[in-house]
């Protein structure tokens, strides 16, 4: 029997598990609660049901570590920086705003 | 301010131009200034109204088709995800400046309806609820909008992340 056969067996057998037997979501499924999951907004029963797929599931523990990578490091990149300017407001532009107003 | 713009914006002109338009915008909108907010604060939000103004102006906002960064399932709902023997750091990414260019082009191949949400949220830190207020659209689709981003920007630098590319 190849490789390939026998993954394809492996993963009909997942999939059939994961669709039908209790407390088990399908990848899809899992998908829809990933967002809420990292903002650690999950009910304690969603998220336990999760948790169980992630400890089933290669496919998805790869795909959630990737995915958190890449957030970081579009965090790294898309954000201000270490060498940026400061976002601080200056002091004088501050003050003159102030006077502005207050006139 | 201009830091900002060119962050939402991702071209340097056109943050000059939002940047100068937040300015008038200020001009115009002090009387309202309570100073319930900071100075800070509150010229953070006349920038991004300002940015997000421009992208609508160039119609750079409108729904755009996200799908084929989207992640894959067989027929049996099963996620197909080759496996990872390596994952790169951000750190090790960020040393290179020729992977820190190539991250950064692929960040500019998300469309600017998906990418705004992922600045909005996760890089300038507004709440769900205040990234919907700004984009005129509703919580779920903000939430849709930054999950479909995020998955679209793991699968657009996957091969920096897998380590395929040469540093």
């Amino acid at each position: 029997m190849s490789r390939q056969h026998t993954t394809g067996i492996w993963r009909w057998l997942k999939g059939l598990m994961l669709k039908h037997a209790h407390r088990m979501i399908t990848c899809k499924e899992f998908e829809d609660f990933v967002l809420n999951y990292l903002d650690d907004d999950l009910p304690v029963a969603q998220r336990s049901v999760f948790e169980l797929h992630l400890r089933l599931c290669r496919e998805c523990r790869d795909y959630l570590a990737a995915y958190q990578r890449a957030q970081e490091l579009g965090v790294a990149t898309l954000g201000p920086g270490e060498e940026a300017v400061p976002d601080d407001v200056p002091e004088d532009l501050v003050k003159a705003i102030l006077d502005a107003r207050n006139q | 301010m201009l830091a900002l713009a060119e962050r939402m914006l991702r071209d340097r002109s056109l943050a000059e131009d939002a940047v100068q338009e937040a300015f008038i915008s200020a001009l115009r909108g002090l009387s309202r200034f309570e100073g319930r907010s900071s100075i800070k604060t509150w010229l953070h939000r006349i920038t991004v109204n300002a940015s997000l103004t421009k992208l609508r102006q160039l119609k750079r906002l409108g729904e755009q088709s996200i799908d084929e960064h989207l992640p894959e399932f067989d027929r049996q709902d099963c996620r197909i995800e080759a496996p990872w023997p390596y994952l790169a750091t951000v750190q090790e990414i960020l040393e290179s400046d020729e992977l820190r260019a190539r991250v950064s082009a692929g960040i500019d191949e998300l469309p600017d309806s998906y990418r705004i949400v992922l600045q909005l949220r996760d890089i300038e830190g507004y709440a769900t609820g205040e990234v919907a207020t700004l984009l005129e659209i509703s919580e779920a689709n903000v939430k849709v909008r930054l999950h479909r981003a995020r998955a679209a920007l793991k699968k657009l630098l996957e091969p920096i992340l897998r380590g395929e590319l040469s540093k």
